[in-house]
């Protein structure tokens, strides 16, 4: 091994231009003259737009490196189609939150240059994540990733409620990260490496599995669950939804989900895919649990963040079913499942953020009422959202369920599958109550106000001609999962 | 003309017009007359161009025609494949006739939102027509579940005072049971490898596993349909929509239990279908029976003639299952008559109801007097629905009584005393409402139908009797179709016979 050589950087290279432009924008933001309230704004805007302008250079790397399996840095970082389909999704995540963002936080008085930094950071985290081939990068990305969103959701600093999320967040990611840390610990003790590569060859070649290597992936498990919050580790979700800043809800509810589950599914099928069976049955309860919690509890909340929050909790479920099915239709239906969902939360996050009262943002679901009267276009594009969530067809949700209950189906997974559509049907409860509350109900005293901010407009369009129309042409997000699926075996 | 696509014509041209509306400006006068007289056209021309399938149709062979063939997601093997038999093509040609009956029939009574209900029709429509064409069990499942969305929205917007409640309990019970029919597909689509119609019913399902499918596909269409003990959906739904939202349920979404019985669990699942068939005479006649006592109880017109349905769609089932070609065409017939008759009733109730605003029996009486026209065009549907012959309704149930003859007596006897207290609660209905004395002030300064409302009648009054006079014209297309289902559902019990024997 030939110490002074330069590693192969070209795998890395959109993570690397990324953290470079995320410090060059750093620097430029310091040094803007943010004195006065006009500075603040045109500083705040100005790295806004220069990293969208980043995310989307980084979207043209990612595709540049695509192609072909690259593995660098001795091993621990992997570039190939599953990691490039995953980091599409969380650019683009990016991209569209960084989009809604910039006005919501002005109308908020919280706008200020390291927002979109922070973004920026947390991207790269996510990006490592899901390139992680070794549980030391591994670990790596997830930190990079969990500092960021730590301080993104106490970023609207006079917010009581935003800084408790913050330290709620802080608090119980640390604690899993922690558990994070033992399992891979123990898993290093039982194996002898941290290399996703030789755990799987030690795995291979042993007859039985040290139940000490149970245990630490068990507690790895437990990790990732947090990460993902998925039940029983979703205490977090709720609370920290409720009181971020929506534009960081959002981007919870999307990015770090996607770049987690990636993880896991990554960290599952790669180095522990010889023990399938030893945590199949783990992920099936994950996986029914936070569907039945996912949809059981939404149906109490009045607070459209919270209910959100409890939503995803259930998507969580549906995607795991993905992984308890560890094939190659599992995994494939899961990269689809997500695709759909990146979609769906950033069209409704969208209309989220859009309600507003006399310019103070408004979060009650009641707040929604007769919107169908008040903003027809508004209304409707929710509407698609929700019947999409609820899975009906021929909205892109319903698509996304019939390939995951599918790849489950072939597995002879029946009674997950069972549990999973009714669990979806309590879910159309409380989806549909959203849209009884926008048709059926009267408009208030005072409705939201108009019009909407055109960034708002632009990403609700996009994601509900997105929603309507994958029924007419799934083929090449079909096709591309299933490449990205089949680079992980 | 052969070569063009009549089927997704028909399917596409309902949204080709909701689109159309969409981009009408203006929320006043003017833009509530164009949006009802874009739907009106729309749903006009989609029903002559229908007529190219009756005129068309080849009725002397059972194959699929009209046949379109897609490719759609073909990393699944899934094709957008559309085509009609016998039976799916006069379901069709119901769908197209009712779609524009109820757009005249909601004509004045729909003030608010006009744009949108005319829209949420047309989506109907194609999501109707689409279900009933589909030959891909994927693409029936997503027009299946998709009519939810418009029916949902149609009950819970314009419906009565507690159409939130009635629209939530349509939309959750017809979900959960289509989910469980969503996994069976799946099911189906592992074992058989292919989701295409055709190709599934010529596929032999392992009997232990048929049975399992059947029931998931049971949960879904006895709601739909809707069977004892889980119809309580629908006289809330029925009672609530507003009349062309009751016409629609009751003319057209009711079938689709019906027909998916007869398109999927008789030819599919053949053994399952005879094990289960005690099953369904049980709930068949619970149904016909109990929903008609139910019946004569009620004090809300709507109330009363969505039990109705619900018996007659009692001898729809034990029509379906007696396994006989009489049963099954006589299943099939009184689907049509029930789509055209309990439609017209529904119809009728909203005549009165859009001069009272009032569903009370017993805030009418006398009716004759003033309206003698309508009373004479309620009295023909209400024969119509006893089963008066010389009426759509007697053909039907007269032939699945037959096809029930043959096959079980016992079966036939309980329908019997169905037919008997039909003819009470409407009889009791018409009587309460039209005849006796015109005491009450407000009745009488009611106005007998309108033109427009003549026209909502015309055609049915027209369809109801020469069903009745004439059935061979509808029949004749059905029956090549019916008698090659049922060899196939022959075929197949003589080789689970034979499978038997020769496990001996």
């Amino acid at each position: 091994m030939a110490m002074a050589a330069v590693p192969n950087l070209t795998p890395a290279m959109p993570e690397i231009f990324l953290a470079l432009s995320a410090m060059a924008l750093l620097m430029l933001g310091v040094f803007q003259n943010w004195a006065t309230p006009e500075g603040g704004i045109r500083a705040s805007r100005m790295t806004n737009n220069l990293s969208v302008l980043c995310l989307g250079l980084a979207l043209v790397l990612v595709f540049t490196v695509s192609g072909t399996t690259l593995v660098t840095f001795e091993g621990m970082f992997i570039s190939d189609a599953f990691a490039t389909y995953s980091k599409v999704l969380v650019l683009l995540a990016g991209v569209l939150t960084l989009v809604l963002a910039q006005n919501w936080l002005e109308m908020q008085g919280a706008h200020r240059f390291e927002f979109a930094i922070l973004v920026l950071f947390a991207t790269i985290g996510m990006m490592m994540m899901i390139s992680a081939n070794n549980l030391l990068s591994l670990y790596m990305g997830l930190e990079l990733q969990s500092l960021s969103l730590y301080v993104l959701a106490a970023f609207h600093r006079d917010d009581t409620r935003s800084t408790e999320a913050g330290l709620k967040y802080f608090v119980l990611g640390a604690l899993a990260s922690g558990m994070l840390l033992y399992g891979m610990s123990m898993v290093y003790g039982f194996s002898g490496s941290t290399d996703f590569v030789t755990i799987a060859s030690v795995l291979k070649g042993g007859s039985t599995i040290p139940v000490g290597l149970v245990v630490g992936l068990v507690f790895m498990i437990a990790g990732l669950s947090f990460k993902v919050s998925a039940v029983p580790f979703h205490m977090w979700t709720p609370d920290v939804y409720e009181g971020a800043p929506t534009p960081v809800t959002a981007f919870f509810a999307v990015a770090p989900k996607v770049a987690a589950l990636a993880l896991f599914l990554r960290v599952m099928i790669g180095p522990f895919g010889d023990m399938a069976d030893q945590w199949q049955q783990v992920v099936v309860m994950i996986s029914i649990l936070s569907m039945l919690v996912g949809s059981f509890a939404a149906i109490a909340q009045t607070n459209i963040k919270r209910m959100m929050a409890y939503s995803s909790i259930g998507h969580v479920g549906y995607a795991l079913i993905g992984l308890a099915v560890a094939n190659e239709a599992g995994i494939m239906a899961v990269l689809i499942y997500l695709t759909i969902y990146v979609f769906m939360n950033m069209g409704a996050f969208a209309c989220l953020m859009a309600m507003r009262r006399g310019g103070r943002a408004v979060e009650q679901i009641s707040d929604l009422s007769g919107l169908g009267k008040t903003h027809p276009g508004m209304a409707a594009a929710l509407t698609v959202m929700m019947f999409s969530m609820a899975g009906i067809p021929p909205l892109a949700g319903f698509f996304g369920k019939l390939y995951i209950f599918l790849a489950a189906i072939e597995a002879g997974l029946y009674t997950l599958s069972i549990i999973g559509v009714l669990a979806s049907v309590v879910s159309a409860y409380y989806y549909i109550r959203i849209i009884k509350v926008m048709y059926f109900d009267e408009p208030g005293v005072e409705p939201l106000d108009t019009p909407l901010p055109t960034s708002v407009k632009a990403v609700l369009s996009l994601s509900t001609v997105a929603i309507l129309v994958f029924f007419a042409f799934p083929t090449p997000v079909i096709s591309a999962a299933k490449v990205a699926a089949a680079s992980l075996f | 003309m052969s070569n063009l696509p009549i089927l997704s014509l028909l399917i596409f041209l309902p949204l080709v017009g909701a689109a159309f509306i969409l981009f009408i400006q203006g929320d006043d006068e003017v833009g509530k007359r164009n949006a009802r007289n874009m739907a009106l056209w729309t749903s006009v021309v989609t029903f002559v161009l229908s007529l190219v399938l009756w005129f068309k149709f080849d009725p002397s062979t059972a194959a699929f025609q009209f046949e379109e063939r897609l490719d759609w997601i073909p990393a699944y093997n899934i094709s957008y494949h559309l085509g009609v038999d016998g039976i799916s093509v006069l379901f069709v040609l119901l769908t197209t006739l009712l779609t524009p009956v109820c757009i005249l029939a909601s004509w004045n009574s729909i003030k608010d939102r006009v744009k949108e209900y005319m829209i949420a029709f047309l989506i109907l429509e194609t999501m109707m027509v689409g279900m009933f064409a589909a030959l891909d069990i994927v693409i029936f499942y997503i027009f299946f579940e998709a009519v939810l969305i418009p029916m949902f929205l149609i009950i819970g917007i314009w419906g009565g005072k507690r159409r939130v409640y009635a629209s939530y309990k349509l939309f959750l019970y017809t979900l959960t049971g289509s989910v469980l029919m969503l996994l069976a597909i799946l099911v189906m689509y592992v074992q058989a490898g292919t989701t295409d119609i055709p190709a599934l019913m010529e596929f032999r399902f392992d009997p232990a596993l048929q049975k399992w499918l059947w029931l998931a596909f049971f949960a879904s269409f006895a709601v739909k349909v809707p069977m004892w003990p889980v119809h309580t959906w629908l006289p809330d739904a029925h009672v609530e929509a507003p009349t062309a939202g009751s016409v629609i349920l009751a003319g057209v979404l009711l079938k689709f239990g019906g027909y998916g019985f007869i398109r999927f669990s008789l030819p599919m699942f053949p053994d399952a279908s005879l094990y289960f068939t005690p099953l369904m005479y049980t709930l068949s006649i619970a149904a016909v029976i109990y929903t008609s006592l139910v019946a004569l109880v009620q004090h809300d017109m709507k109330k009363l003639i969505a039990y109705s349905s619900i018996a007659h769609m009692g001898f729809v089932t034990a029509g379906t299952f007696t396994m006989t070609v009489h049963g099954v065409e006589g299943a099939v017939y009184q689907m049509l008559s029930h789509g055209v008759v309990s439609a017209a009733l529904f119809l009728c109730v909203g005549v009165i109801y859009d001069r009272m605003h009032t569903r009370e029996i017993a805030a009418y009486g006398g009716l004759v007097h003033k309206m003698p026209a309508y009373a004479l065009v309620f009295m023909l549907f209400m024969m119509a629905s006893v089963g008066l012959p010389g009426t759509g309704g007697f053909v039907g149930e007269f032939l699945v009584l037959l096809g029930a003859f043959e096959s079980n007596t016992w079966v036939a006897t309980f329908l019997l005393t169905g037919v008997i207290l039909g003819a009470a609660y409407m009889l009791y209905l018409y009587r309460r409402v039209v005849f006796g004395a015109l005491e009450k002030d407000e009745l009488k300064k009611m106005l007998d139908m309108s033109r427009r409302e003549w026209a909502v009648f015309a055609p049915l009054i027209v369809l109801t009797l020469w069903m009745g006079v004439y059935p061979a014209s509808f029949l004749d297309m059905m029956h090549v179709s019916v008698d090659h289902l049922l060899s196939q559902v022959q075929v197949a019990k003589d080789a689970s016979e034979a499978a038997i024997m020769a496990g001996n």
